[in-house]
């Protein structure tokens, strides 16, 4: 069983019948009983980045670090990435897991602001998440904020300046584009976090 | 590099979609969930389903045909018509919609964009406007009712009013050149853009490849967004796609 957080960040329809749709059990809860108990955990999310407030809060907080710290496989999505950094320029007073370095900011001005459609990732080659996938694989983005590209950045895209748009450690995933809506390479991508 | 999005749209009455010209003369054109995933095997980078029944007995038909759609859709799937509240706008969303079109309600609540907003983020809300030259004024005024109704209200300043109160998009028909196949209207297109820092969606008068060069490169489009010509097969998204590429619009090219 997959657990897909529920902490009212947005719309997670489309990410549990992506995962039903590759042959995978999901549910989506806000218990920290139930995410404990799953295989793997997925935090979705979109949104404004104060709304991560609620997976450091109370027992949800302590769960989700608990099974980071005994390396249970997670995926982050968007907000939920970008929770995986330590803070973001849209709501500085707003602490985050800070596993990855560095802040979220939002794109320099001569850009369109949100980042909204089908872009292209320069992938690293040692990377889990992409096994499979086309060498310059499209998919699809919709934000306001960007994580920064560091030593642990297997995808990155150039919307004004080059930005990390997945981070792998270890067990520990993170993707800032929407896999459940990137058609064939999101599935591929989701599938690989399936089997990691 | 961010490419251009090029968007299918079924406009759906009763269940099934249908297209007219001038908004008016509607035919059958067929099942919306098979449409749906035929254009997203052909390469559609999004697809957007407008409910235009917009009656009570329509409305409940359209939770079902969102649900059907959404199943076996991997791509952006935009949800829009009659809905006019925040639950109606969950209700649409909890069926697998990612995104809510609103349009007639937006501009006789300007609140439900940033409701919508607050609850779903800026992605989720395209506010969609019907807009029709005025000769006399020599400007776009905003028709709401499926394009039946004028509201006075010009089009630039009713866009940046809704960028202000939270919309992601904005979701922009010319009713002059909808279902006309003579192209897109530029001015109008690239008017808006210039003007805004959200997305575009140019919508109207598609009948040719060309017609989506210009809109791209004149209209300064973010995206574009045809029916009729997709669901007939008079231009496939799939050969559309490639003649775009070759004239220099960057495209996501079908695998």
């Amino acid at each position: 069983m997959i657990a897909i957080v529920d902490y009212g960040a947005g719309n997670l329809t489309s990410v549990k019948r992506a995962l039903e749709h590759l042959g995978f059990a999901a549910c989506v809860t806000s218990e920290p009983a139930i995410i404990e108990r799953a295989e793997r955990i997925v935090v979705p999310g979109v949104g404004h980045f104060r709304a991560t407030v609620a997976l450091s809060a109370a027992a949800l907080g302590a769960a989700l670090q608990r099974q980071i710290t005994l390396g249970k496989s997670i995926l982050g999505i968007c907000l939920g990435m970008q929770w995986l950094f330590q803070s973001s320029a849209e709501a500085p007073e707003t602490r985050a897991l800070g596993i990855f370095p560095g802040a979220c900011q939002s794109f320099p001005s001569g850009v369109k602001s949100p980042h909204v459609g089908w872009n292209q990732l320069n992938l690293r080659s040692d990377s889990q998440l992409f096994r499979g996938a086309p060498p310059r694989p499209f998919v699809y983005f919709t934000h306001s904020y960007y994580a920064p590209v560091v030593e642990f950045t297997v995808a990155s895209c150039d919307y004004g300046l080059p930005f990390s748009a997945a981070v792998e450690r270890r067990n520990l995933f993170g993707v800032q584009f929407h896999p459940e809506r990137s058609g064939e390479v999101g599935l591929t991508i989701l599938e690989n976090f399936c089997r990691c | 590099m961010l490419t251009k999005r090029i968007i299918a749209c079924l406009d759906v009455k009763k269940g099934r979609v249908v297209k007219g010209v001038n908004f008016a003369h509607l035919s059958d054109a067929g099942d919306p969930a098979e449409l749906a995933r035929r254009h997203a095997e052909a390469g559609a980078d999004e697809i957007v389903l407008l409910d235009i029944s917009a009656t009570r007995e329509g409305r409940a038909t359209l939770l079902d045909v969102v649900r059907r759609a959404g199943r076996g859709l991997f791509i952006p799937f935009t949800v829009g018509g009659g809905i006019r509240s925040l639950p109606e706008a969950a209700a649409v969303i909890e069926a697998g919609a990612d995104k809510i079109a609103i349009n007639s309600a937006a501009i006789a609540n300007p609140a439900l964009i940033t409701d919508i907003a607050s609850r779903f983020g800026s992605q989720a809300v395209v506010v969609a406007v019907d807009a029709k030259h005025n000769h006399n004024r020599s400007n776009w005024e905003v028709w709401v009712s499926g394009g039946t109704r004028p509201t006075g209200i010009d089009v630039l300043a009713w866009i940046s009013e809704a960028q202000r109160r939270g919309a992601g998009e904005v979701l922009l028909t010319s009713i002059d050149r909808d279902g006309t196949n003579s192209g897109f209207d530029c001015d109008l297109t690239t008017r808006v853009s210039r003007n805004l820092q959200i997305p575009v969606i140019a919508s109207g008068g598609a009948g040719a490849a060309q017609h989506f060069v210009e809109v791209f490169e004149r209209g300064h489009a973010d995206a574009a967004l045809a029916a009729s010509i997709f669901h007939y097969g008079l231009n496939s998204i799939r050969d559309l796609k490639a003649s775009l590429a070759a004239a220099g619009i960057p495209m996501r090219l079908p695998c």
